[in-house]
């Protein structure tokens, strides 16, 4: 049983599974003044509906120039990414905008609340402007927040507006939830919180989501782990078993 | 280099367009105070060395007529210093070529020697020889209207014969710095001009052989003027005197003051409000500025730089961009000062103009301006500086928010997120709120400021010459003329009406309180010579006493009921006590008004007229003039729309001029408030809106709060900025009330509007080069923790 589910893992295609995200020979060149950086070297990659993929990699190694580019927030220098038919390398700046408002969730490590905004209006500041949300309520209580809905992002720990930042991603039922190091800036205890909330969105909802980290560790938890080093993808595996955020040994 | 020099020069390139804006600040204030104080400086210095050189009278006498003995009494009043006797004598002049009437003055030369009071300056040629009779100098500003040169000639007619003089010299006299006719206004240097002959040749010409009819002398130092002005009344009262006068009361020199006194106001009331604006701005402005650089200034404490270094580094930079603002400002101002002085010499006229830069001017508006954004850079780099580097370099944690008071209102409830983060951010820094509020404020205000002086002008002129001067032509007579001249008139081609009117020289006084001017004795129901109070509503002249300018009747501490003392300057100069019955408001000139007959009965004289006022065909005008020319008693004829035309020159080339660089330095500094206004928001918000936009916000949607906010602050700045600027217009108007003028305190719709509409258009300028920065903005970095 365990045998058949690997393989059908380690064989999407053959499960059906659609392929959300498609890069072909993704480079990307930062000319900064006269040094050129090298922050991707030609990435082919593929995401599949549904999965949990984690990136692993040291600082520097492009995994968040990947992500940025997978968002629709950075354009690569040259390749191709292909957004289920749509080839987002061609897309425009409205059609981008479009895109991130409609089909993208990100997380980033900073959290990036608006400070203004209780935990319920940073949330309400996306379903007000998306397709078929969740209302802001229904998304806090998904992250455990039901009780903090009115309080400001002053007024909350780090883990707890890390986690606004998932309602806040997820509110618009997103296909893709993008996160960049979501638990860069928390302790170990915290950071099960937050990963139990991607976690549960990702086995609950269905969302297809891709997670950046430095944290071996955290590829426990994923569908797939693909490692970066240098600009290119250099080893790709599947873990036997998904452990559960509170399983992970920190 | 030093590393941190370097740093100095990339930041001020990376913010150059900031740093541009806030020089212009500093070079606003400077160069307001620069332009004026230099301006005054010049006139002042250029009026003394003149006055000095030139010998000019400090009192005056005129009088009918008086033998020359009599002049070695007068040199022996004590405080006198040196005397000089002279004829003076009204004539009429043609110039080869003109057609219109022109009145002259002509006035004796001593007949082997320079006056000793009262020099000529020689522009050109030589002054007449002594013996020559038909020889003249004439005044700069009459030669140089007629093209007239050493050489040409004039004809002149003395006591009704035709006489031709040729110009010897083209002179300046201090007596005629500002050359104008009798009665006249403004200066007309076409139709009035001022005439030296040498003594033997006027006096034969006027029948004064032996004797003078006019008197300018020096005091000795510490004389007292008063003292002296009594004795030579007291002296030449047998003699015809109609009343010595000082320095102060001599109309060229008064006008002159006149103008000092505005350009004084101007001096200190401009510069004093832009320099404090613009203190107040480089202060908010510099403060701002450092605090977005609160990361780096904890990367420079973490390496080890000293606080004093720090401090020294922003301060530099502040420094930096001071002293560009202020070499601007003084570059700026001083070119505009020197063509204001040269402006002003058109109408002054001086041999040359004593332009310096006063380095103590230069001093005050430079340290105003350092100090004030110095001291806005120091607070904030304290600031800075007090946090731990370790937390500076944190990203700035998110900021208390409490909910309000707004929110629990149902209203708050329909607002879309955005708004509420524009609400939330002004109330969240109710200061910073109120400092940019007050700063585009400020620079509304002195948009007002700066455009309401045109539409009050407008309106000044306006009224003297649609309510007031109802008449288009005037004519004035030699000597007191029978009153059925007014009805002549009316014979002459063209006039279709004629109202005569008898004007008295006075001395009107209060206590110690005293003013020279003229008692106009006009018909009951004037049709061509308005009198009107504050509001235009035409006031009738008095059954008993007497009307005066509102002005004039301030100046003598007068109340209507109040008795006034006039002494007659003419004739018996009698001294007589009359009521006063009420004011008049012309804004123009000031004066006493009677009813005609009751001056005539004053006067102890018939019914009599000292000119006419006329309403004429425009097209019978030249041959009107021909017939008057003709006319030995017709003194002078005056076209009220020439008077107008001038007048309104006038005060568009010197006033308006100065207001055209107020409104001008308003401008920029507006734009320049508000673009840095909109500019720091841009950084404060940066990071918040870059999130939003991956969030999915559309780019129209991000710049709402950027223009929401802005939007918001710039129409909460408007109403104060009229308040602001209606109270400075206030006390610029209320300070340059002078003789001459009196510019109406008057805020326009079209004032208000044009304030609101500058502020308006400054913001959605500024908003729309910061909003397509906006565009352009980094989302990447908007998610990085750092800067």
């Amino acid at each position: 049983m365990a045998r058949q589910q690997a393989e059908a893992v380690a064989n999407p295609a053959a499960t059906g599974r659609e392929t959300v995200f498609q890069t072909r020979g993704v480079t990307k060149v930062y000319v900064m003044g006269e040094v050129k950086i090298h922050a991707l070297r030609g990435v082919d990659l593929a995401l599949f509906a549904g999965e949990l993929m984690v990136l692993l990699g040291p600082s520097g190694c492009g995994k968040s120039t990947l992500l940025n580019i997978l968002g629709g927030l950075d354009t690569p220098t040259a390749g191709t990414v292909t957004y289920r038919d749509q080839e987002l390398t061609r897309a425009d700046e409205r059609t981008l905008t479009r895109y991130r408002r409609h089909e993208v969730g990100f997380v980033f490590q900073a959290y990036n609340m608006i400070p203004s905004l209780t935990a319920r209006e940073n949330v309400a500041i996306v379903t007000e402007i998306a397709r078929d949300p969740m209302t802001p309520e229904e998304a806090l209580e998904l992250v455990g927040l039901g009780d903090r809905m009115d309080h400001f992002p002053s007024q909350l720990s780090g883990g707890q507006q890390q986690r606004v930042a998932i309602a806040r991603a997820i509110a618009k039922r997103p296909a893709v939830l993008l996160c960049d190091e979501p638990t860069g800036a928390l302790d170990s205890t915290t950071s099960a919180g937050v990963l139990e909330a991607i976690e549960s969105i990702n086995r609950t909802l269905k969302t297809t989501t891709a997670l950046i980290t430095h944290n071996e560790v955290i590829g426990e938890m994923a569908d797939r782990v693909v490692r970066m080093s240098d600009g290119k993808v250099v080893d790709e595996r599947r873990p036997e078993r998904r452990l559960t955020p509170r399983e992970l040994e920190w | 280099m030093r590393a941190l020099h370097r740093k100095l020069f990339r930041d001020l390139a990376a913010m150059k367009g900031q740093a541009a804006a806030i020089a212009v600040v500093v070079a606003a204030g400077v160069t307001m105070l620069i332009v004026f104080a230099t301006t005054h400086d010049a006139l002042t210095l250029t009026q003394e060395r003149f006055y000095q050189d030139q010998r000019f009278a400090e009192v005056f006498a005129d009088l009918k007529r008086a033998p020359n003995r009599v002049g070695e009494r007068l040199r022996t009043i004590p405080g006198v210093n040196q005397v000089e006797t002279r004829v003076v004598a009204p004539l009429r002049l043609e110039v080869p070529g003109f057609e219109d009437p022109v009145r002259g003055l002509a006035v004796s030369l001593p007949e082997h020697r320079e006056p000793m009071v009262n020099r000529v300056f020689v522009r050109e040629g030589r002054l007449p020889e002594p013996g020559r009779t038909d020889a003249v100098a004439v005044s700069e500003v009459f030669a140089e209207a007629h093209g007239l040169g050493p050489g040409d000639t004039l004809r002149a007619i003395i006591r009704g014969r035709l006489e031709t003089l040729t110009i010897t010299a083209i002179v300046l006299s201090p007596e005629f710095v500002y050359q104008i006719g009798p009665g006249d206004l403004v200066p007309d240097y076409e139709r009035f001009g001022v005439v030296w002959m040498r003594e033997r040749a006027l006096a034969k010409a006027f029948a004064m052989d032996g004797a003078f009819n006019s008197v300018v002398l020096n005091l000795q130092v510490g004389a007292d003027a008063e003292a002296v002005v009594e004795a030579l009344d007291q002296i030449l009262a047998p003699y015809g005197g109609v009343g010595a006068y000082p320095r102060s009361d001599q109309v060229s020199h008064r006008i002159l003051e006149d103008e000092l006194q505005q350009v004084r106001v101007m001096a200190t009331v401009l510069p004093a409000i832009f320099l404090g604006v613009a203190a107040f701005l480089l202060h908010v402005l510099m403060g701002r500025i450092i605090r977005m650089q609160r990361e780096q200034i904890a990367v420079l404490k973490a390496f080890g730089h000293s606080l004093i270094e720090i401090a020294g580094h922003y301060l530099m930079l502040t420094g930096l961009i001071v002293t560009l603002g202020a070499v601007l400002g003084v570059g700026v101002g001083a070119w505009l000062a020197d063509l204001l002085a040269g402006v002003y010499m058109e109408y002054y006229r001086f041999p040359e103009v004593r332009f310096r830069l006063q380095p103590w001017v230069v001093a005050v508006a430079v340290l105003v301006a350092a100090g004030a954004s110095l001291l806005g850079a120091v607070g904030a780099v304290r600031a800075a500086v007090a946090l731990p580097p370790a937390e500076a370099m944190r990203p700035p944690l998110p900021e208390r928010f409490k909910p309000g008071l707004l929110e629990r209102t149902a209203w708050w409830r329909q607002l879309s997120q955005p708004t509420r983060i524009i609400l939330r951010n002004l109330s969240r820094h109710p200061l910073k709120a109120i400092l940019s509020v007050t700063g585009i404020a400020l620079a509304g205000a002195l948009l007002l400021l700066g455009s309401q002086l045109f539409k009050a002008m407008e309106q000044m002129v306006d009224v003297q010459y649609r309510l007031v001067l109802l008449m288009d032509t005037h004519l004035s007579f030699t000597d007191p003329t029978p009153e059925r001249a007014a009805r002549e008139v009316l014979h002459l081609p063209g006039v279709r009406y004629a109202e005569g009117y008898r004007s008295v020289p006075v001395r009107l006084s209060n206590g110690f309180r005293e003013y020279q001017t003229s008692l106009l004795g006009m018909e009951l129901d004037s049709r061509l010579r308005g009198i009107i109070d504050r509001d235009h509503r035409p006031v009738s002249l008095p059954a008993e006493g007497l009307l005066l300018t509102d002005y004039l009747a301030e100046y003598l501490g007068l109340l209507p009921g109040d008795r006034v003392r006039i002494e007659i300057m003419e004739g018996r100069r009698r001294s007589v006590i009359l009521p006063l019955a009420g004011t008049v408001a012309e804004p123009i000139g000031v004066s006493a008004y009677m009813e005609r007959r009751a001056v005539n009965r004053l006067m102890g004289e018939g019914p009599a007229l000292t000119g006419v006022w006329l309403l004429t065909e425009p097209a019978d005008r030249p041959a009107l003039f021909r017939e008057l020319r003709d006319l030995a008693r017709v003194m002078g004829i005056g076209l009220i729309d020439d008077a107008e035309a001038g007048f309104r020159e006038m005060i568009d080339s010197t006033l308006l001029a100065f207001m055209t660089i107020v409104l001008a330095l308003s401008v920029s500094l507006a734009f320049a408030v508000i673009y840095n206004n909109a500019r720091i928001t841009l950084a404060e918000r940066s990071r918040e809106l870059a999130t939003l936009r991956v969030l999915g916000l559309t780019r129209a949607e991000v710049s709402w709060i950027l223009i929401g906010e802005i939007g918001l602050l710039t129409l909460l700045a408007i109403p104060p900025g009229w308040l602001l600027g209606i109270a400075f217009a206030y006390g610029l108007n209320q300070a340059m009330a002078v003789d001459m003028y009196r510019i109406p305190f008057v805020i326009t719709s079209w004032t208000i509007a044009f304030s609101a509409a500058g502020v308006l258009l400054a913001s959605a300028l500024s908003l729309l080069v910061t909003t397509r920065r906006l565009l352009r903005i980094d989302l990447v970095s908007a998610l990085k923790t750092g800067e």
